[in-house]
C-alpha cells in the first residue's frame, strides 16, 4: 500500500484536493487529468514532480486560458473522448470533483482504469452529515457550499457517498490503494480508517484505485 | 515523375540561434505564399500573416527563426506550372510547364520544403505552423518526419479534403476551364490570363472562407448604390449588392497576382490530400509512437474545415497517445478567422509555443 508523504509544496490558488491529488502520483509519471479546468494539477505536476501531465476539460474558456498558459490540454469530455486512448497509455488518471457530474460513472471510471495503471478520484461526500441533517430537518434538497445549486440546475447529476464509493470499487474489483477523507477546513479527518464516520464527517474524498489483477 | 529541377522561394524572419534549434516553419494556404510578414511584392499589402508573425506577436520574431516557402506547384517564385520545362541544359527555349506540370501532393509540397530545410541545415524544426492547406502540411510533416518535428500546430485543417470541398474546388475549375481565354491551359503564349474563370474560382472559394453571420454582419441585403427612385429600383441589374460589388473586387484582385494553373494544380493537391488513405484508413497509425506536441485550433463557425474535423484528427492522436491540446475558438468570422485578429487563438497559440519552447529547453 502507498503511503501518504505530507504535502511540502503548496501551489498558489491550487484546491486543497489537488494538492493532496498531486501527493498520490509518483514523479515523473504520466498523468491525465480529466477535468482539468484551467491546468493547475497539470502544471504543479510538470513544475515540481516532473511529470509528463496532460489535460481535457469540456468547458472551452477554461481550455483557452489552460492552453494559452502552455499546459497540453485538450477539450473533450469525460464520458465521450477516454473511449480514444490505448490501454495503459498513462500511469494515473485523474478525476478530481467531476464523477458526480458525469453521465454514466461506472463506465468512466472503468476507461479510467483501461488507459491508466491507477486511478485517483475525488468528489464531494453526499453523505456528509450536514446535508443529512438539511434532508431531514427541513425535508428539501441541502444546499451548502459545496452543493451550491438548486436541485434542478445542478451539474451534480450522479451524487454519491463515501460508503456508495467503496460499494462501487468492490463491485467492480477496483483494489482501493489509498483512501482520505477531508474536512471542511481541508483538513485530513481523523477517521481515515473508520469509513463509518469518514462517511459522516468528511466533506470530500480521495481514492486511489488500481485494477484488481494489476500489479 | 520527377522534376529535373526544383527551386523552393523562401522568406525568413528574425534569427537562427546557434544551436540552430529556434526554427518554426509556417505553411501557407492555397492562395497564400511566402510572404508572411512584410509587403507583399505585387499587391503592396500587407504580409498575409502580419497579425500572427513578428516582433512580440505570438510568432514572435524576436525569438523564433521563421522559414516560409512557396508551395511546390505555386506561382511566386517555387516551381510551379508557370516555370520553364526544362533543367536549363537543354534548348526547350521558353517553354512552361502549363498544364503538364505533373500532379502534386501535399506529401510532394512537404518534401519540397524538407529539401530547403535540409538546405538551411536545420535537423529538427521547433514548430510547424499552418492554417487550412497549410494545416493539411503541419500534418504531413509531422507524419512524415516526426523526429524533425517539435511542435505542430494545424490550424483549421482536416486530415483530408471533404466531398463538399472537392465539390466547391470543382466548380472553380471548370469556370477556369469555361474561359476561352484559357485556352486549353496555354494562355501563357497568347499572353492572356484566364481573368474571368480563375475570378469566378476566386469569388465561389471566398463564399466558403466566410460564414454566413459575416456575409449578414458586413454586407446584409444593403445596395451598393441606393435607387434614387422606383424607376430605378426595379431595374434587376441596377443597384448591385454591397455582397457582389465585394466578391468582384475579391475576384478581379485576385487574378493579377496568382496563375489559374497554378490554382488548378494546388486544388488538386488538396483534393487528393487523405492521411488516413496512406495509413491503412488509419489516422492514428500516422502518428503512432511520435514525440510532437500538438495544437490543434478549429473555428466555431469555419463550415469549411470544421469543428468536427479537428476533433477527429485529436482523437486519432489520443488513439496515437500523442501530446495534443485542443481548443475551438468563438468567432463568427468563418475559415478566414484564422487570418484574422481573433486574440483567443492569439493567446492560445503564444502560450502553446512558449509551453512548448520550455519543453524544448529553448532559452529566451
Amino acid at each position: 500500500m502507498t503511503t501518504l508523504e505530507p504535502v511540502r509544496f503548496v501551489a498558489k490558488n491550487m484546491r486543497l484536493d489537488l494538492r493532496l491529488i498531486a501527493a498520490m502520483v509518483a514523479p515523473k509519471a504520466r498523468v491525465l487529468d480529466i477535468g482539468c479546468g484551467d491546468g493547475a494539477l497539470i502544471e504543479h505536476l510538470f513544475r515540481t514532480q516532473g511529470c509528463d501531465a496532460r489535460g481535457i476539460e469540456i468547458d472551452m474558456a477554461l481550455v483557452t486560458r489552460a492552453v494559452a498558459h502552455g499546459m497540453p490540454v485538450m477539450h473533450g469530455d469525460a464520458d465521450s473522448d477516454l473511449q480514444h486512448y490505448p490501454d495503459g497509455a498513462f500511469d494515473y488518471v485523474v478525476l478530481s470533483r467531476t464523477l458526480q457530474a458525469v453521465e454514466r460513472p461506472r463506465e468512466v471510471l472503468r476507461q479510467m482504469l483501461r488507459i491508466g495503471t491507477r486511478a485517483i478520484v475525488s468528489f464531494p461526500n453526499f453523505g456528509f452529515w450536514r446535508l443529512r441533517w438539511q434532508l431531514l430537518t427541513t425535508g428539501r434538497m441541502p444546499v451548502t457550499a459545496t452543493w451550491d445549486r438548486e436541485w434542478y440546475e445542478t451539474p451534480n447529476i450522479h451524487p454519491c457517498t463515501i460508503r456508495d464509493f467503496f460499494a462501487l470499487c468492490a463491485a467492480e474489483g477496483y483494489v482501493v490503494e489509498n483512501w482520505l477523507a477531508v474536512d471542511e477546513g481541508g483538513r485530513k479527518s481523523p477517521w481515515r480508517r473508520a469509513p463509518r464516520l469518514a462517511n459522516l464527517f468528511g466533506e470530500q474524498a480521495m481514492f486511489l484505485l488500481r485494477n484488481g489483477g494489476a500489479a | 515523375m520527377r522534376l529535373p529541377r526544383v527551386t523552393v522561394a523562401y522568406r525568413t524572419y528574425g534569427t537562427l540561434d546557434t544551436a540552430r534549434a529556434n526554427a518554426i516553419l509556417i505553411c501557407h494556404a492555397l492562395t497564400g505564399d511566402q510572404y508572411v510578414a512584410e509587403t507583399h511584392p505585387l499587391t503592396g499589402k500587407p504580409g498575409w500573416w502580419n497579425a500572427v508573425v513578428g516582433p512580440g506577436k505570438p510568432i514572435d520574431t524576436d525569438r523564433f527563426f521563421v522559414v516560409c516557402a512557396n508551395v511546390l506547384g505555386g506561382c511566386m517564385g517555387s516551381t510551379g506550372p508557370r516555370s520553364p520545362r526544362g533543367d536549363g541544359s537543354d534548348d526547350q527555349g521558353g517553354e512552361l510547364w502549363g498544364t503538364d506540370f505533373p500532379a502534386v501532393t501535399i506529401h510532394d509540397m512537404v518534401n519540397a520544403q524538407k529539401l530547403l530545410i535540409d538546405h538551411l541545415r536545420i535537423a529538427r524544426l521547433f514548430a510547424v505552423i499552418g492554417g487550412s492547406m497549410g494545416g493539411m502540411q503541419a500534418l504531413d510533416w509531422a507524419a512524415s518526419y516526426p523526429d524533425a518535428v517539435f511542435a505542430a500546430v494545424p490550424v483549421a485543417a482536416a486530415a483530408y479534403h471533404s466531398a463538399q470541398n472537392i465539390a466547391f474546388n470543382e466548380v472553380g475549375r471548370q469556370a477556369i476551364f469555361a474561359d476561352p481565354d484559357w485556352q486549353g491551359g496555354r494562355y501563357w503564349q497568347s499572353g492572356a490570363i484566364p481573368a474571368r474563370g480563375l475570378a469566378v474560382a476566386r469569388m465561389c472559394a471566398h463564399i466558403t472562407y466566410l460564414s454566413e453571420q459575416a456575409l449578414a454582419r458586413k454586407f446584409g441585403r444593403r445596395l451598393q448604390k441606393a435607387p434614387k427612385d422606383a424607376s430605378e429600383a426595379i431595374d434587376l441589374f441596377g443597384g448591385m449588392f454591397e455582397v457582389e460589388s465585394y466578391l468582384h473586387h475579391q475576384g478581379s484582385t485576385f487574378v493579377n497576382r496568382f496563375d489559374a494553373n497554378a490554382y488548378l494544380t494546388i486544388t488538386r493537391a488538396m483534393d487528393y490530400f487523405d492521411l488516413a488513405a496512406d495509413h491503412d484508413g488509419d489516422l492514428a497509425a500516422a502518428f503512432r509512437g511520435s514525440r510532437t506536441r500538438f495544437l490543434l485550433v478549429s473555428f466555431s463557425s469555419d463550415w469549411l474545415f470544421p469543428t468536427a474535423e479537428s476533433r477527429a484528427i485529436t482523437r486519432a492522436l489520443n488513439r496515437a497517445a500523442a501530446n495534443v491540446s485542443f481548443v475551438e475558438i468563438g468567432t463568427d468570422k468563418g475559415h478566414d478567422a484564422f487570418l484574422l485578429d481573433e486574440p483567443d487563438f492569439h493567446r492560445t497559440l503564444a502560450g502553446f509555443l512558449s509551453g512548448c519552447a520550455e519543453h524544448a529547453g529553448l532559452t529566451r
